[in-house]
């Protein structure tokens, strides 16, 4: 869970930095998504470098479904299927200091998912097409994200990521041992509000960008 | 003070059961809530009723038998304390409360209040034996143990096994309870030996009692009577880890199950 979900987040902070790019123009954003395919050559074949990137990410986003549902299913048995509002007492149903983002982590988990499917349909495939098709990566996202409604879907898509990402990255570095005094969990959890914080910014200011004017096709 | 309880009554395991309220009257704001629980008793038999059954021994607070979830926390409102050093002047007037068992699917109800914990004490069990002389004392200067860890592990040290943080665990897990037994003796010098078997049997014994696994939410810490620190379930894990890449070098079978050998002192719980 914890592993796959830091490569995760090494990849959208990789990815984000590259969305940028869409301020520089169609020309440097199109040779940015032709690099990503030639990088690693001659070594690897056209594309091979890519494909290891998403076979890496492939195993890990399976690896950390597998993952949630074992755990969902061990808190199902030791909590009759009822999780925190197990007790008949109505009184503390938000816990004593839980956090919103620890409400979130299933649901959002799933939100984040049908975003990937979605995201992946529109911008790699290129099989929803909300702003006419076209060949270039540049052309495909600034007419997609010129449609209200596409901005939004990436809005809420990114506000689930940084919830998300607030819990799941403090808990990823405590679960792999980096939580060791109160002085270091505080660090910890302030670094998870950071880059939630950065990478739902980060992604949001590129559509907004483009939605209100400031990128053309 | 007049106050409503609201208590799980259940006759038996297994059966089922539902809340029932209570009136008590006349009590005191210095009562503990124990005490108030033992006025309802007394009236209850007196009037032919069913006394609530609940667990007690102690009542200062050191020895873990007195879990209540009350108005859904575990232990009540006041934090860093167990249920019998919670006090009635932590309620108002009037009050309606809620009083239930812990809930986890490794702590069934027996009767009322009443949960078996016994799943605690085997994973204590599973830890096993450390290498230590006993018989008469040993010179206290001949083992050194270094200030901060000292400290660090007689505070995990100070865990008393109520079980309060399963109760509260969104996931039902016992990943507070463990971290502190593994932190415990993982610290010190005496606890180095069979270090990595008992991280490895406690955790597998921990799942096997059908405890769920930790997400770092720490309710579980924010309840603890004895304010053991979310720190000691990282420890664990990195115990945990550590020993597995140990064994990894060693090519052995998995450890084997040390319950039952305990020759000297196990990780005792107080
Ligand atoms: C506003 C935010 C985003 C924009 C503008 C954006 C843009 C893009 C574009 C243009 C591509 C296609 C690149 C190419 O084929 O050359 C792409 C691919 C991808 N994006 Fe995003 N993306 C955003 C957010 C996200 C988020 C939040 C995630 C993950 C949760 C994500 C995951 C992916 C994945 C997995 C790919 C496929 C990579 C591949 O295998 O080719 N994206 N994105
Ligand atoms: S860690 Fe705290 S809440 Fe859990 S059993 Fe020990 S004393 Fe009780
Ligand atoms: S940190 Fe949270 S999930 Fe882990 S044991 Fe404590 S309450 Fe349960
Ligand atoms: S009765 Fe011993 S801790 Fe409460």
């Amino acid at each position: 869970m914890a592993v796959t979900g830091l490569i995760m987040v090494l990849f959208l902070l990789v990815h984000m930095y590259g969305n940028l790019k869409l301020f520089y123009g169609q020309a440097e954003f199109d040779d940015y998504a032709y690099h990503l395919r030639t990088m690693g050559q001659p070594y690897l074949p056209y594309s091979g470098g890519l494909w290891i990137i998403r076979v890496v990410l492939l195993v890990s986003v399976l690896t950390h479904i597998a993952s949630a549902f074992t755990l969902w299913a061990r808190s199902r048995r030791a909590t009759g299927g009822r999780g925190g509002g197990r007790y008949q007492s109505t009184r503390a149903r938000r816990g004593v200091q839980r956090s919103y983002s620890s409400f979130t982590m299933r649901w959002g988990g799933v939100t984040i998912a049908l975003f990937v499917v979605y995201h992946l349909l529109h911008l790699t495939t290129d099989t929803i097409h909300p702003g006419g098709v076209s060949s270039s990566a540049y052309v495909r996202t600034v007419n997609g994200f010129e449609i209200w409604w596409v901005v939004l879907s990436y809005t809420v898509a990114l506000i689930a990521i940084g919830f998300h990402l607030r819990h799941g990255f403090w808990a990823a570095l405590a679960s792999l041992g980096a939580n060791t005094s109160r002085r270091r969990r505080r660090h910890l959890n302030a670094l998870a509000v950071a880059v939630a914080v950065v990478i739902t910014v980060g992604f949001l200011v590129p559509p907004y960008t483009v939605l209100f004017g400031g990128i053309t096709a | 003070m007049n106050i409503t309880l609201r208590i799980w009554r259940q006759p038996g395991p297994g059966r089922p059961g539902h809340m029932v309220t209570h009136r008590v009257d006349d009590i005191s704001p210095d009562m503990s809530f124990l005490e108030v629980l033992d006025v309802l008793n007394q009236r209850l038999t007196a009037a032919g009723e069913d006394p609530v059954a609940f667990d007690s021994d102690c009542r200062e607070g050191i020895c873990g038998m007195c879990g209540l979830v009350i108005n859904g926390i575990a232990h009540g409102p006041q934090a860093s304390v167990t249920t019998c050093q919670l006090h009635m002047r932590s309620f108002a007037d009037g009050d309606v409360i809620d009083v239930e068992p812990w809930r986890a699917g490794p702590f069934p109800v027996l009767k009322d209040l009443v949960v078996d914990r016994s799943a605690l004490d085997r994973i204590i069990q599973a830890g096993g034996y450390i290498s230590i002389p006993t018989g008469s004392a040993p010179e206290a200067h001949s083992i050194l143990v270094p200030k901060d860890d000292a400290e660090d592990a007689f505070d995990a040290a100070t865990c008393i096994g109520c079980g309060a943080c399963v109760a509260a665990c969104p996931n039902g897990s016992a990943a507070l309870f463990l971290g502190a037994k593994i932190t415990h003796l993982g610290l010190l010098p005496q606890g180095q030996p069979e270090r990595d078997s008992r991280a490895l049997a406690m955790i597998a014994r921990h799942d096997a009692e059908g405890f769920g696994g930790c997400s770092q939410i720490g309710e579980c810490t924010a309840v603890c009577p004895k304010d053991i620190q979310l720190e000691v379930i990282s420890r664990c894990h990195r115990d945990v880890v550590t020993a597995l890449f140990h064994h990894g070098e060693q090519q052995e079978g998995p450890p084997e199950d040390q319950t039952g050998g305990n020759l000297a002192s196990g990780p005792a719980g107080d």
